[in-house]
């Protein structure tokens, strides 16, 4: 019997088992990642620069040159990675509070330089690592370990919508939010990964994905739940949609 | 003599930095050291380079680290509030351990301090800054022809070492003008970035990875020990100091930098009047010339430490001299500086004369 083979890991992604616990959507994201490598044929010229957060160790999944960034810095490393080496293809994947809070600045001013680089922001409104601290993106109400009650705008303010606030900025190309929660949704979130890096292939500017995630150990939710709570809660705080597109 | 340029001692430093083979500078302005980046801002377009002004020294020491990490000849320039801002990048740096000239035109501290010529960032040049056990080469040039071959020096070194290099000057040598030659030196033998740097993945068969991150602590010793053994190393290999007049001398001067400078003309005059006195000036301020002063000659009775701080180096020359001979210091400080006079009168009253 002739057999084809109609689904196998990707190339770019390396043969071990994630560090990332049940339900969490970090590893559909970096699958996702790796496909997009693979499937643009840019492996050996793609350069990825991890946070410090959960996916710290996104190098020990995805096979290409990688840097791991101080935290909030990707964006600095990943500018001057690129405006050395401008033929590669540069990328940071960052969480919510390595993006949104300690790393503002560097994630605004990359954005504002049009800097031609990929930015894939996990948001999951909530740190991870460190054990469910209050994150910049959580919801008002929602409990952390931080903000016990929940959080209270009146103390901690509202939930940062990054894509919104970067596309107020006149250089950046691409943005986007999307989410890996579901089938239906990851296949989009394919899509819109695919764009960003070909934004950046073609030299048309800053391309920043927005992909919105579960985090069910810190949340307190069984997986699926969490997918359910991601789609009740998270998704009209933070819609999905295109924010700017290249023309 | 090649030819010479009058310049002012900031832009020699960038065009030493660019004659050394560097083409890309990160940086955030501060003074006294706003010409290094203005120079640098005209030239490297020109010579298809990159220049980029960052939006904080957080992020140019972060962009240093993006840059280093591809193997090419990166630096940065600031001064001091700015390099303690850098300083959680600079441990970052040298933990993954990459190549990078970071240049320190020294003003007074502690906190905004003021904006006039210090020597109080001895300690955090030698001592870390950042956290972590690491180590910077520190060159500390005393004229502005010295920063320039130190300048060029400083790439050699850090490239031979994968390690961070300091060149530490102060806000003297930062806006005085001298004339300056460009010797064209580059050491042989440097370790090729194809081996470790991004960039290479395709050549290499292999990719490259920037970290400093080592969760498991048997793993983190060993790192550890082994910047260690390159810190011994360059102890080995790179102490620089310089001895003027010491054979005879009943009294030796240390100083570093301009201070060094000052101390000369007031061991000269003091030469004049009979004074057997004699100056050591650290030229690498790590690793600090501890040998040689350890073993200095019988008529050395004492030495007098003068410096831009309340006391910095002193504490080297302490831990190098021991109890066998007193160590005075002298200092000045928040911009002020030691007097040919001032230096003459503290030499005299250790001598009791």
């Amino acid at each position: 019997m002739k057999e084809t083979k109609i689904f196998e890991k990707p190339k770019s992604m390396i043969d071990v088992t994630t560090h990332y616990c049940p339900g969490c959507t970090h590893g559909v994201a970096h699958r996702l990642v790796a496909e997009v490598i693979d499937e643009l044929q840019i492996q050996e010229r793609t350069v990825a620069v991890a946070p410090v957060g959960c996916s710290v160790f996104l190098y020990n999944y995805i096979n290409v040159d990688s840097y791991e960034a101080a935290h909030g810095r990707a964006p600095a490393v990943a500018s001057a990675c690129k405006r050395l080496l401008p033929d590669s293809v540069v990328f940071s994947y960052q969480g919510d509070g390595d993006l949104a809070s300690i790393g503002m600045a560097e994630i605004v001013h990359a954005a504002n330089r049009g800097e031609k680089i990929t930015v894939i922001f996990i948001n999951n409104a909530i740190y991870g690592m460190t054990g469910g601290q209050m994150a910049p993106t959580t919801l008002v109400g929602q409990k952390a370990t931080t903000c016990p009650l929940g959080r209270d705008p009146k103390l901690a303010g509202y939930p940062i919508r990054m894509c919104e606030m970067l596309a107020t900025l006149q250089a950046p190309a691409y943005i986007t939010r999307v989410s890996v929660a579901k089938p239906k949704y990851t296949i989009k979130a394919k899509e819109a990964l695919t764009k960003a890096f070909q934004t950046q292939i073609e030299g048309k500017g800053f391309s920043f994905v927005e992909i919105l995630s579960t985090c069910p150990t810190n949340w307190g939710l069984r997986p699926v739940d969490a997918t359910n709570w991601l789609e009740e809660h998270m998704m009209p705080e933070f819609p999905l949609g295109v924010f700017k597109t290249p023309e | 003599m090649g030819k010479r340029f009058l310049m002012k001692g900031n832009e020699a430093l960038a065009e030493a930095a660019i004659h050394a083979g560097c083409k890309y500078f990160f940086g955030y302005p501060i003074t006294p050291q706003n010409e290094i980046p203005e120079y640098m801002s005209k030239k490297l377009p020109e010579i298809g380079g990159v220049y980029l002004q960052a939006e904080s020294e957080v992020a140019a020491v972060n962009m240093i680290f993006g840059a280093a990490g591809t193997g090419k000849r990166v630096m940065t320039s600031s001064s001091s509030p700015g390099i303690s801002l850098m300083s959680e990048g600079i441990s970052y740096i040298a933990g993954a351990e990459l190549p990078c000239v970071l240049m320190n035109v020294m003003r007074g501290g502690p906190g905004l301090g003021g904006i006039l010529p210090s020597q109080s960032d001895y300690f955090q040049a030698t001592r870390g800054g950042g956290h972590g056990d690491y180590r910077l080469l520190v060159l500390a040039p005393s004229t502005v022809q010295e920063a320039v071959d130190l300048t060029m020096l400083a790439f050699d070194l850090a490239e031979k070492y994968r390690n961070p290099v300091m060149v530490l000057a102060d806000g003297f040598m930062g806006q005085m003008m001298e004339a300056v030659e460009f010797r064209e030196t580059r050491a042989e033998g440097l370790p090729d970035p194809a081996e470790w740097a991004v960039g290479y993945m395709k050549q290499r068969g292999s990719r490259a990875l920037i970290k400093s991150l080592y969760l498991d602590p048997e793993e983190l010793e060993a790192h550890n020990w082994k910047l260690q053994a390159k810190y011994a190393q360059m102890a080995q290999h790179e102490t620089r100091f310089e001895s003027y007049l010491v054979d005879d001398s009943e009294i030796l001067i240390a100083a570093y930098g301009t201070v060094a400078r000052i101390a000369r003309t007031a061991i000269n005059e003091l030469r004049g009047e009979g004074v057997k006195v004699g100056l050591f000036r650290p030229i690498t301020l790590f690793p600090f010339p501890y040998e040689p002063l350890e073993n200095l000659p019988a008529s050395v009775r004492q030495i007098l430490t003068v410096e831009m701080s309340c006391g910095q180096m002193v504490e080297d020359v302490r831990l190098a001299v021991g109890k066998e001979r007193p160590v005075s210091m002298y200092g000045r400080v928040g911009g002020m500086t030691p007097s040919v006079d001032e230096i003459k009168d503290q030499v005299r009253k250790a001598l009791g004369r």
